[in-house]
C-alpha cells in the first residue's frame, strides 16, 4: 500500500549523501584544475582546459541528478530493468565493432566532441538487473539455479568488457561478490576467494612449496576450528608445518656441508610436488572419515583443498600464458619481482613520489611540482589522486578517503534501512562499485594494487565517468526518497 | 552490536580504508624515500664538480694543476627576449652562433623542457666576468664554474695525457660517470683516473611549481660535498723532461731515461709530441693533431717496435758468456764483415782480431755472428731450433718481447722470434743459424720499444736485474703496486755483467782515435758507459740508436735514445743521450760541449722522415 506521507523535500532527500557527493565533485574539479596547471596560469573556467570542460560535465551531471530525483518515477527502473540490461549488452558488443580505439582498447563511442563508455552504463544496468532479479519473491541464492542465473548476469557484461581489452573495468564487477554475500552467499566462498588470491601471490613471490604448506595449514585449521579441537592442531599440526617450513633451507645447508654437486638430487628435488603428492595420499583417509561422520564441511574442505592445489600448480600457466604481457608486468612490478622504474614502474614510481612529497599538509593549492610538470601521467584522470596527495598532503588525501568511506557507509546504511529488497540490493551494488573503484584506483597510485586504469568516482576528469556515477548514485537517492515520501 | 553480515561488510570497509590510510601515512609521513629521491622533480640537484688531483714531478714541481673556467648554461624556458648583439660581444662569439643555438633549443624544446643546457664551454675567468657584469639583462643564462687543467711546465704532453668530456661510448663502459663529466683519456690522466677524479657532490635546491628556485633543501643538510681528487707524484723530472723535449725537437724518435736503482722513469720523450698548451683544450686542437703527418698522438717511446740495432749485441754477449760459448778472452777475426758461403754480413773498418770488450767498444758485427752461431749450433741442444728457443728465453728475461708492465697505458710488447716463427717462414727444420744471423746484431725479426732499450740499459747498469719501469711514485695519498719494487733478474748470471760494462765504458771513454764508437758521448768525470746502434732501415736513412748509463759505479741514470733516420748511432742518438745524462748529473752542460748542445738543439731531421 502506497500512501503519500506529505513529507517535504528537505526531509525526503538524503542530504548528507548529496553534500558528500557535491564535495567530492568539487574536490575533483579543483584538483583537475591544479593538475593541468602549467607555468602560465589560466582560469578554472577556461573551456579550452580540462577544468573548464569538467565544469560543463558537472553542470550537466547536476541536471541529470535533478532529472532523476524530480522527474523520473523511481519505480520505473524495476520494471524496465530487463530491456535496459539487454540494451546495454547490445551497446557493449556494438562498441567492439563501432567504437574508436583509445589506448589499445575498443570501449568508447564517439559523437563529435563527446565520448562515452558503455561499460560505465553497464555497471548501472547490471545493478538494476541484479536488484530486480534478487528481490523477486522466492529468490534464494543458495538455490543453484538462482545462483547460476545471478552469476551469469554479472559474468556476461564482464566477459564482453574483457573482450574490449578493458580488463580494469571488468575487475570492478568482482566487487558484486560483497553484495551477494550480504544477500546470503556463504562467507566461506568469500573466504576461499581471499585464500586463492593469497596463494596466487605467495606462489609468485615466495615459492609454490610455501603455497602448498600454507594451503595445508589453512585447510586443517579450518576443520579444527569447525570441530573445536584447537589444542590438537596446535600440538600436532603446527610444529609439523613449522619443521616443514625450514625444509628447503635445511636441504640447502646439508648440500652445502656435504659439498653435493650442482645437479645432485638434493637440489633438483621439487619439494612442492612431494608435499602435494603426500597430502593427496592422505585424502582417502579424510574422505573415509567425512563419509562416516556424514560431515559436509569435511567434504567441502577436501574439494577446496584439491582446488587449491590445482590453483597453485597452474599459477605459472595463468601468469605466463593467460595474462597479457602488460598485465603480467604490472603485477611483477607491484609484487617487486621486477624493478622497472622507467617502464611499467614509471607511473607508479612517479605517482608515489608525488604523493610522498606532499608530507602532512601538502605543498598547497597549485604549488605541486611533480604533477604540474607532467611527470605523473594521466594526472587528471586515473592518477588524479596524486595531485590531491601532493598539494593537500596526508591531511587532504586522508580526508578524501574518509569522505568516500562515509559515502559508502551511508549508502549501506540507507540500503539496510530500506524496507524494499530492490532498494537494498541496488544500494549494495552502488556501494560495491564505488568501493572497488576507490580501492583499486587509490591502491594503484600508492603502489598496493597493480596499475589498472579505472577512474576515481566523481573526482577523475571525464564526462562519461562523472555522469555514470552521478546517475548510479542518484537513482539510489531517488529510490530512498521515494520510500521516504510514501512510507513512514 | 550484532555481528551480522552487514556489519561484517562495514568492518571490511573499515579495514580496507585503514589499509589505504596506513599506506598513505607511510609514504607521506614516515618514509623519507619519496622526498629525497633523485627523481623527485621538485628538487634540483646542482652538481658540484671536484677539482682533479694534482700531478707533481719527482721533486714536487707541479706538472698538472687546476684553474677555473666557466661553462655558460642556458635554461631555454626562462629566456626572455634579449639583446643578442650585447650577449655575443660579452661572450666573444658571433651573433649568428647565439641565434643558431637558440633556434636549436627551440626545435628541441620538448626534449629540453625545464632543463639547462650548456651553450658555451670553458670560458676564461676574464671572459666570464665580462658576461657576469651584464648577466642581469639575460635571465635564463648563468655561468657554472668548473676546474680545468693547467700545465705550468711544458713537459710531458704525451706522458700526461688529456682530459675530456665523456662520450656515450665511455659512459657505457665505465660506471659512476654521467654525461657532462670529464675523465682522463690518455697517459697518466687515464691510468690514474681512479686517484685523480675525486667524487662529485651536489647541492639540493627546491623549486616551486613555477620552476623558480626557492632555496636550499633543509638548509643543505642532505647535500653532498665534492671530494677533491687525490694528488699523485710521478717519477718524472720536470726539468729533465723539458730539456729532453728541447733536444728532440724537429726530430722523430724517443728519449727515455730511467733511474736504474728504482726503475723510475725520469724522462719519457716521444717526438714530435703534443704541446701541453693543446692538452687543456684538446677539443679545439684535436683535428690539427690528427692531421699532423708525424702523428704526435703516437707515443713512440712505448708504442713503436723498432729493431734495436747494435745495442742488442750486449744481450748476445751476455748470453754467450752465460752459455759458455765464449769467454771474455775469446777473440774473433773480422775482415770487413762475416763471411758465410757466398754471403757476407758487412762490418766497418777496425783492427782485427778483437776480444769481447773490444767487440763492444768497436761494435764489431763479425764477432757477434760468431757468438750467435756458437749459441745456435751449441751441442748442448739437440737442434738449432731448441737452441733458438733457449736464446729466446734468455732474451725475454731481459724484458724484451712482451710488455714490461709499466703503469703507462698502451705499452707495446714488441717481438722476439722463436723456432716456431722460423719454422713457419722456412718450413720445419729447413733453416739454420746463418738464416737468422742478423739477430746477432739486433736486426731482422726483432721488435722492441725505446722503453725496452732503456730497461736493457738499466739492467746492465744494475749488473743483472731491473725494476719494471714506472711513472708513479709513492706519495701521501697513493701507494704504488708492490710489483714495481721487486727486482727482476735475467737468466744471465750477474758475474758476467762487469765485462760488458767495461766494454761499454771503453766505447765511450777510449779517446778519439781508438776506434771506439761512442767517444762523442764522453763527458769528463761522468764515467758514461754506452753502446751505439745503427738500425738498418729499408725505407730511408738508418735509425740512430744509443743507450748509456752513468756513472759507471752506482749508476744514477740510464738512457735510451732512438732517433729515426739519424744514421749512425754516434751522429745523433749518442750526443743527445749524453747531453741528457750530463744535464741530469751536472745540472748544466759544460763549456766544452755547448757547441754540441747547440748543434743538437738546432738539428732538424724532419725532412728525412717519410710520412704517409
Amino acid at each position: 500500500m502506497e500512501r503519500f506521507t506529505g513529507r517535504r523535500l528537505k526531509d525526503t532527500l538524503d542530504w548528507p549523501l548529496i553534500i558528500c557527493y557535491l564535495l567530492l565533485v568539487f574536490i575533483g574539479w579543483v584538483n583537475i584544475y591544479a593538475s593541468v596547471q602549467s607555468a602560465e596560469p589560466s582560469s578554472i573556467f577556461d573551456f579550452d582546459t580540462r577544468s573548464g570542460k569538467q565544469f560543463i560535465w558537472m553542470i550537466t551531471a547536476f541536471a541529470l541528478a535533478a532529472l532523476i530525483l524530480f522527474v523520473i518515477n523511481a519505480r520505473v527502473y524495476e520494471s524496465l530493468s530487463v530491456p535496459i540490461y539487454i540494451a546495454t549488452l547490445a551497446l557493449l558488443v556494438a562498441v567492439i565493432f563501432l567504437g574508436v580505439e583509445v589506448k589499445g582498447s575498443r570501449s568508447w563511442f564517439e559523437f563529435g566532441p563527446v565520448r562515452f563508455q558503455p561499460a560505465e552504463i553497464s555497471k548501472i544496468s547490471t545493478s538494476i538487473m541484479l536488484a530486480t532479479m534478487m528481490s523477486q519473491y522466492g529468490y534464494k541464492i543458495g538455490n543453484l539455479r538462482n545462483f547460476i542465473v545471478t552469476a551469469a548476469v554479472i559474468l556476461i557484461p564482464m566477459v564482453i568488457i574483457v573482450a574490449q581489452s578493458e580488463t580494469g573495468s571488468a575487475l570492478v564487477y568482482t566487487g558484486f561478490i560483497f553484495m551477494l554475500y550480504r544477500e546470503g552467499l556463504s562467507g566461506w566462498l568469500l573466504f576461499m576467494a581471499g585464500v586463492a588470491i593469497v596463494l596466487f601471490i605467495l606462489t609468485l613471490t615466495v615459492s609454490p612449496y610455501a603455497s602448498v604448506l600454507v594451503l595445508i595449514c589453512i585447510a586443517t585449521l579450518c576443520n579444527t576450528l569447525y570441530s573445536g579441537k584447537m589444542r590438537r592442531w596446535l600440538t600436532v599440526v603446527l610444529p609439523f608445518v613449522l619443521v616443514l617450513a625450514f625444509l628447503p633451507w635445511g636441504l640447502r645447508e646439508i648440500g652445502g656441508m656435504t659439498g653435493a654437486a650442482e645437479d645432485s638430487l638434493l637440489y633438483r628435488v621439487r619439494l612442492e610436488y612431494v608435499l602435494a603428492g603426500l597430502s593427496l595420499c592422505s585424502i582417502p583417509y579424510f574422505a573415509l572419515r567425512a563419509y562416516r561422520e556424514r560431515n559436509t564441511f569435511k567434504w567441502v574442505s577436501i574439494v577446496s583443498f584439491i582446488a587449491g592445489l590445482v590453483l597453485v600448480f597452474s599459477v605459472d600457466f595463468i601468469f605466463h600464458d593467460v595474462l597479457q604481457d602488460h598485465q603480467r608486468k604490472r603485477i611483477e612490478v607491484l609484487l617487486g619481482l621486477k624493478d622497472d622504474p622507467t617502464g611499467v614502474g614509471y607511473n607508479v614510481n612517479q605517482s608515489m613520489i608525488a604523493i610522498g612529497s606532499g608530507g602532512f599538509l601538502g605543498k598547497g593549492f597549485l604549488k605541486g611540482t611533480q604533477t604540474t610538470y607532467g611527470f605523473v601521467p594521466e594526472q587528471s584522470t586515473d592518477f588524479i589522486f596524486c595531485t590531491i596527495g601532493e598539494e593537500w598532503g596526508f591531511a587532504g588525501s586522508a580526508s578524501v578517503i574518509l569522505l568516500y568511506a562515509f559515502l559508502i557507509l551511508r549508502v549501506i546504511q540507507d540500503a539496510e534501512r530500506s524496507r524494499e529488497a530492490f532498494t537494498r540490493i541496488y544500494g549494495y551494488c552502488v556501494a560495491c562499485c564505488i568501493f572497488m573503484h576507490l580501492f583499486i584506483n587509490i591502491g594503484m597510485t600508492i603502489g598496493i594494487m597493480p596499475v589498472i586504469g579505472i577512474p576515481l568516482p566523481f573526482v577523475s576528469y571525464g564526462g562519461s565517468s562523472l555522469w555514470a556515477f552521478t546517475v548510479m548514485l542518484f537513482i539510489f537517492i531517488a529510490l530512498v526518497r521515494y520510500e521516504r515520501r510514501y512510507f513512514s | 552490536m550484532k555481528l551480522d553480515k552487514s556489519n561484517k561488510l562495514k568492518l571490511g570497509l573499515a579495514v580496507a580504508v585503514a589499509v589505504l590510510l596506513g599506506r598513505l601515512f607511510v609514504i607521506q609521513i614516515i618514509d623519507e624515500k619519496y622526498k629525497i629521491d633523485a627523481s623527485n622533480n621538485s628538487m634540483v640537484y646542482a652538481m658540484v664538480y671536484p677539482p682533479r688531483g694534482i700531478i707533481d714531478d719527482r721533486n714536487g714541481k707541479i706538472l698538472v694543476g687546476n684553474k677555473i673556467a666557466y661553462d655558460l648554461l642556458v635554461t631555454p624556458k626562462e629566456v626572455e627576449e634579449f639583446d643578442t648583439l650585447a650577449l655575443s660581444n660579452a661572450l666573444g662569439v658571433t651573433e649568428d652562433f647565439i641565434k643558431e643555438k637558440m633556434e636549436g633549443y627551440y626545435r628541441n624544446r620538448r626534449r629540453i623542457g625545464y632543463q639547462s643546457v650548456v651553450m658555451l664551454k670553458q670560458m676564461t675567468p676574464e671572459r666570464y666576468m665580462k658576461f657576469a657584469e651584464i648577466s642581469y639583462k639575460f635571465p635564463g643564462f648563468r655561468g657554472q664554474a668548473r676546474s680545468i687543467r693547467e700545465y705550468p711546465y711544458n713537459a710531458g704532453g704525451n706522458l700526461l695525457g688529456y682530459v675530456s668530456e665523456v662520450d656515450a661510448d665511455f659512459l657505457e663502459r665505465h660506471e659512476g660517470y654521467s654525461a657532462g663529466d670529464y675523465a682522463g683519456k690518455t697517459g697518466i690522466e687515464a691510468t690514474c683516473e681512479e686517484y685523480l677524479k675525486g667524487e662529485k657532490g651536489y647541492n639540493i635546491y627546491l623549486r616551486n611549481s613555477h620552476n623558480k628556485i626557492e632555496g636550499r633543501y633543509r638548509d643543505g643538510e642532505m647535500d653532498k660535498e665534492a671530494v677533491p681528487g687525490k694528488d699523485i707524484t710521478t717519477t718524472i723530472d720536470a726539468d729533465l723532461q723539458h730539456y729532453g723535449q728541447m733536444l728532440m725537437q724537429n726530430k722523430v724518435g724517443s728519449l727515455v731515461a730511467i733511474e736504474p736503482a728504482t726503475g723510475e722513469i725520469l724522462t719519457l720523450v716521444s717526438s714530435p709530441g703534443i704541446d701541453v698548451d693543446m692538452l687543456a683544450d684538446i677539443g679545439s686542437h684535436y683535428n690539427d693533431i690528427l692531421a699532423n703527418p708525424y702523428k704526435p698522438m703516437f707515443n713512440r717511446a712505448v708504442q713503436s717496435a723498432y729493431p734495436p740495432g747494435s745495442v742488442f749485441k750486449l744481450v748476445n754477449a751476455l748470453i754467450g758468456l752465460q752459455e759458455g760459448v765464449i769467454t771474455p778472452d775469446t777473440e774473433y777475426p773480422c775482415s770487413m764483415g762475416y763471411h758465410f758461403g757466398k754471403n757476407r754480413l758487412g762490418c766497418h773498418d777496425h783492427r782485427s782480431p778483437l776480444d769481447l770488450e773490444e767487440s763492444i767498444m768497436m761494435s764489431c758485427n763479425a764477432y757477434y755472428c760468431y757468438v750467435l752461431r756458437n749459441l745456435l749450433e751449441n751441442d748442448r741442444y739437440g737442434s738449432v731450433a731448441e737452441a733458438m728457443d733457449a736464446w729466446n728465453r734468455y732474451v725475454r728475461s731481459f724484458g724484451f718481447g712482451s710488455r714490461l708492465g709499466s703503469d703507462f697505458p698502451s705499452e707495446l710488447g714488441g717481438f722476439i722470434p722463436d723456432s716456431k716463427y722460423y719454422d713457419k717462414i722456412y718450413g720445419k727444420g729447413r733453416w739454420k743459424a746463418t738464416n737468422v744471423i742478423s739477430l746477432s746484431i739486433g736486426q731482422g725479426e726483432i721488435g722492441c720499444t725505446p722503453l725496452h732499450l732503456a730497461n736493457l740499459c738499466a739492467t746492465v747498469a744494475n749488473r743483472g736485474y731491473y725494476f719494471i719501469p714506472h711513472l708513479l711514485k709513492d706519495s701521501e695519498e697513493v701507494t704504488i703496486d708492490s710489483k714495481y719494487k721487486e727486482r727482476h733478474y735475467t737468466l744471465v748470471d750477474t758475474s758476467y755483467f762487469p765485462e760488458v760494462v767495461e766494454g761499454m765504458y771503453r766505447a765511450v771513454n777510449s779517446g778519439y782515435a781508438s776506434g771506439a764508437t761512442a767517444t762523442i758521448a764522453a763527458v769528463e768525470g761522468l764515467d758514461i758507459c754506452g753502446k751505439t746502434g745503427t738500425a738498418q732501415n729499408p725505407h730511408g736513412d738508418d735509425h740512430s740508436v744509443f743507450i748509456c748509463f752513468a756513472p759507471k759505479d752506482n749508476p744514477e741514470i740510464a738512457v735510451a735514445a732512438y732517433v729515426e733516420n739519424g744514421s749512425f748511432g754516434a751522429r745523433w742518438a749518442a750526443p743527445l743521450a749524453s747531453l741528457l745524462v750530463e744535464k741530469y748529473l751536472r745540472g748544466e752542460i759544460g763549456e766544452g760541449r755547448k757547441a754540441l748542445e747547440q748543434r743538437m738543439l738546432e738539428g732538424n731531421l724532419l725532412d728525412k722522415v717519410k710520412t704517409d
